[in-house]
Formats: structure tokens, C-alpha cells, sequence
């Protein structure tokens, strides 16, 4: 079974916001609304301040509270590369998923449903990159196969220094940010 | 230093969680008031007593089925997605607190109704038909002991499984901190106990059954003098206070876990201890919900003062305030 995951060069990102129209574009979400969204880390004392520029979306946990505390399925596990979806026809807009979140990536559609970045497994099926990678124009965004040791995330991962969203949460996510080391 | 600046600003998530309004506070607290009602109706029909000093129980399961209707309704307020809310039936989801939920209200009901059966009231307004056949009912269930017995315990266990998954349903949720504890579990059915106790001492007053001197017997005493009929006076002293001293013990462990707990935890224990909320649950949750109570009681009892509405309704204010602040202070936590 593929584990699909993204890797994000944070030496490359330079905020643009690039990703986060062309996820608003190809997945026509909601004005006011994002699924991805930029963050930017500041980290240190002066004069040794180090910045971190991070595209951040759902990280589609391996450990997802937001599948564990859903009360009628909605969200789950997506058979093909273990993407976290929400089936808009099951969800009855109870919004534990949004407070199961720690990362906050989840927002309540204007339609009802719970929304969130869905890895655009629409165009993954088919063989094409998600919206966000495929515009990236400092090529800092890479999406694959985990589980694929030949796949150009995992030799990313197995190269650089990297590093996960809040790992003490306990989700184990399959977002990456790689960083300079 | 860490600084995190973020062009993210999604509403109800951004700049602090919103996700929940007043429709899940006010659910909790009704939620809890029935389960505290099913819990003491329950022990009423398992002693099978007939007892003068507890005559506001028979009013229990009506009074349940009647705020459970209320608490219900506003959870379906709060859904977003109200037209599929009749997926929750269509499956059982065993990791996620909200379907366990939706089962147990579904199963509390056909027990609160059979409860109510075993005591029809003498009149109602209209349906004089319905009532005269729901007291040929009731006389056929009350023939059968075995049948009573089954009904008590299963009001027992629905009211049991009510007040501990109200606070599981918060605690289950790791991502908010000052949730994450099982420990709401049981401190959501005490404080559902106490307000249930509180909210029948009222009924009892409002009928004109309340006897002077026995208080403790309406107020929070009843649930352990049904569990002990010949406890004296010194017993019945320490049941008037028991809820709401175990309430308070199970918030302290509560609060002790978070403060010794991760930054994170400690940080949302501060919340309520010194931060924004503190006012609020200091004022009303611990001295107006709690202590003040406690202290009026046992005044009562000791006869210094006469007797008086003030600690149900103190009661019933300090446990809706309990799960308006809890709700409102643990979506803004976070890790």
C-alpha cells in the first residue's frame, strides 16, 4: 500500500502564495476560505534569528484524530495512498473533526460540510501532481510515494535534515519540511 | 524566541478556534441534568421505595424526557449540515465519542418513557385518554417486579453512560489540552448529579411537597438515602454534601493533571486559573456553583438558617457555567 506525503524544501519557499491561488483555483474553494496558507517561523535571539517560510495544509496524519472522532465516517482513509478525505454526503457539519485538529486545517465549508486540503487525489488518480506542487515556481514542493524508497520524497527525507509539524502531538504527519541542516 | 505570523484566516478557526457556539454548552448541561435525573430515578425504582421524603423522583424521567427533547434539539441547532444529520444511525463508529453519544440518546429515550410510565401523573391539561391509557400500562409494568427492576437498571446504566460521555466526548479530543483528560468523564456526571438533584428540590418546592427539615432528602441526600434508607442523621449530613464535594475533588485532580502535565497543559490550566477565564470560573463555577452551596447546606442542616431555594439554584448556575466556560476556554487552548 503507497503512503503518499509531501516534502517542502523550506530553503527554497519564498512565500509567494503561489500554492495556496492555485489550490483556491482548481479546487474552487470558498472566498475567505483557504486550504493551504503560508507560515512564517521566526525562531531565535537577536543576532542569531533564523526564518522558516512554510506552505501549510493538512498533513494527512497517519494517525488522524480527525478519522478517529468522526461519528459517521465522513472522514476517513482514502484506500489509495492513505489521504484523509471527507465524503461532503456523510458529514452532518458536527465539527469535532475541526476541534480534533492541533493543527487547525480544517474548516467548516459554507455548504455545511468539513473542508480541507484533500492532496488533490482528484488529479493524483490520474497521474498528475496537486495543484500547489505543480505551480510552485521555485520547485520547493515534491510529492510521492513513501513507501517507494525510489521515489523522489523518500530520497529527499533519507538526504536532508527534516522536519514535521508538531511531532509531539502524537499524528505522525506525511507533510515534511525539509530544512537547510 | 518563536514568532509564527500567518496569512491563514479561515473563520471559526482563525485568530482562536470557534467551532462550537452555545448550542453545545447548553447541550452538555442539559445532557448531564438528565443523567444525573435518570441516575436518581433509576436508584428510585431499583429500591422499589415509596418513599415520602423523595416524592419529586416520580417526576424525574418526565422532567428527563422533557430537557433531553430540549438538549437534543440543540444539537441539531448546532450542526452545519442539518439534512444528513440521520447518517449518525446509519453506522457505529467505535473510536469517536459523538457516535457512542448519538446511540445512548437513542436508548435513554424508550428509558426515560418507560420510567415516566411507572408513574403517570394524577392529571394532565389534555389527553385524558392518553393518560388513562398509559395508567393501564403503568399497572401492568408495575405487576411485574422483574420487569420494574429491568427499567430502573437500565435508567441506571443510560444515565451512567450520559454523564460520563459528555465528557469523554471533550476529553477524547487531544488537540485542545484543557480537554484532554478522561477525568471530565466522571467530573461531567457528578456535576450532572448535583444539578439533577438540584433541578428536583425545585420541582419538589414548585409542587408545595417540600417538607421543612428535609432538605437534604430533596436536595442531594435522597440519591443515598434510597441507597441506604437507615442512615441516620450524621450520614445524611455527609450525602447532602457528597456530589458536589466529589465534584470539586475530581476538578482539583483534574486541574493537577494538566498543571503537571506538558507547557502546553499547563498553559491551559491557566486558562482557568489565572488567565482570561479565571474570573469567570472562579466567580461562578467554584465559589457561586460549589462552595457557596456547600455552605448554605450545611447551615441548613444544622439548623442555623432556614431553609431556601438559593443552593439548588446556586447548583444548577455553577454547572451550566462549568460547561459554558470548559467549551469557550478549550477551543482557544491549544497546542
Amino acid at each position: 500500500m503507497s503512503r503518499l506525503a509531501m516534502v517542502i524544501d523550506t530553503a527554497l519557499c519564498v512565500g509567494c502564495s503561489d500554492c495556496v491561488v492555485a489550490c483556491k483555483t482548481e479546487n474552487n474553494v470558498p472566498e475567505g476560505y483557504c486550504r493551504d496558507w503560508i507560515t512564517e517561523s521566526v525562531r531565535g535571539e537577536f543576532p542569531t534569528v533564523g526564518l522558516e517560510i512554510r506552505s501549510e495544509r493538512c498533513n494527512h496524519c497517519t494517525d488522524a484524530p480527525c478519522v478517529s472522532c468522526c461519528p459517521t465516517g465522513a472522514s476517513h482513509v482514502h484506500d489509495f495512498g492513505g489521504v484523509v478525505l471527507v465524503e461532503h454526503d456523510k458529514c452532518i457539519g458536527c465539527k469535532a473533526c475541526i476541534a480534533a485538529c492541533p493543527y487547525d486545517a480544517r474548516f467548516g465549508n459554507p455548504e455545511g460540510y468539513a473542508d480541507k486540503c484533500t492532496f488533490c487525489i482528484h488529479r493524483v488518480e490520474k497521474g498528475l501532481l496537486p495543484a500547489c506542487v505543480s505551480v510552485c515556481p521555485t520547485h520547493c514542493m515534491h510529492f510521492g510515494d513513501l513507501e517507494d524508497p525510489e521515489s523522489e520524497v523518500s530520497k529527499l527525507l533519507h538526504s536532508r535534515p527534516n522536519h514535521t509539524l508538531l511531532p509531539e502531538a502524537g499524528t505522525k504527519p506525511n507533510v515534511y519540511y525539509l530544512t537547510k541542516g | 524566541m518563536l514568532e509564527l505570523s500567518s496569512n491563514r484566516h479561515n473563520p471559526g478557526i482563525d485568530p482562536a478556534l470557534h467551532a462550537w457556539g452555545w448550542e453545545i454548552p447548553v447541550y452538555l448541561f442539559l445532557g448531564g441534568m438528565v443523567a444525573g435525573l435518570l441516575v436518581l430515578g433509576g436508584f428510585h425504582i431499583l429500591k422499589g421505595r415509596n418513599d415520602p421524603h423523595a416524592e419529586a423522583y416520580p417526576w424525574a424521567p418526565m422532567l428527563g424526557v422533557v430537557l433531553l427533547s430540549a438538549g437534543m434539539g440543540t444539537l441539531f441547532l448546532d450542526l452545519s449540515h442539518k439534512l444528513y444529520v440521520w447518517r449518525l444511525y446509519l453506522t457505529f463508529q467505535p473510536t469517536s465519542p459523538m457516535s457512542w453519544g448519538a446511540w445512548i440518546l437513542l436508548l435513554v429515550y424508550p428509558a426515560l418513557l418507560l420510567a415516566a410510565l411507572l408513574h403517570p401523573p394524577e392529571t394532565v391539561p389534555f389527553g385524558d385518554a392518553v393518560l388513562a391509557r398509559a395508567k393501564v400500562w403503568s399497572r401492568w409494568l408495575r405487576m411485574r417486579p422483574r420487569l420494574v427492576q429491568a427499567i430502573g437498571a437500565a435508567n441506571l446504566l443510560g444515565g451512567v453512560s450520559l454523564g460520563i460521555y459528555t465528557g469523554i466526548l471533550l476529553g477524547s479530543l487531544g488537540a485542545r489540552p484543557l480537554w484532554n483528560s478522561a477525568i471530565l468523564g466522571p467530573l461531567f456526571l457528578f456535576s450532572g448529579l448535583s444539578t439533577a438533584a438540584a433541578a428536583l428540590h425545585l420541582l419538589s418546592m414548585l409542587s408545595k411537597r417540600q417538607v421543612k427539615g428535609q432538605f437534604g432528602d430533596a436536595l442531594l441526600g435522597g440519591f443515598f438515602k434510597l441507597l441506604d434508607p437507615k442512615a441516620g442523621g450524621e450520614a445524611m449530613l455527609r450525602a447532602d454534601t457528597s456530589f458536589l464535594t466529589i465534584e470539586l475533588g475530581i476538578m482539583a485532580l483534574w486541574l493537577l493533571g494538566l498543571l503537571t502535565a506538558t507547557s502546553v497543559h499547563r498553559e491551559a490550566a491557566a486558562l482557568l486559573l489565572s488567565g482570561d477565564y479565571a474570573p469567570a470560573f472562579w466567580a461562578l463555577v467554584i465559589i457561586t456553583g460549589i462552595l457557596t452551596p456547600l455552605f448554605i447546606q450545611t447551615a441548613e442542616l444544622s439548623g442555623k438558617i432556614r431553609h431556601t431555594a438559593a443552593p439548588a439554584v446556586l447548583v444548577i448556575i455553577g454547572g451550566f457555567a462549568l460547561r459554558w466556560i470548559l467549551v469557550s476556554a478549550g477551543q482557544t487552548s491549544h497546542w
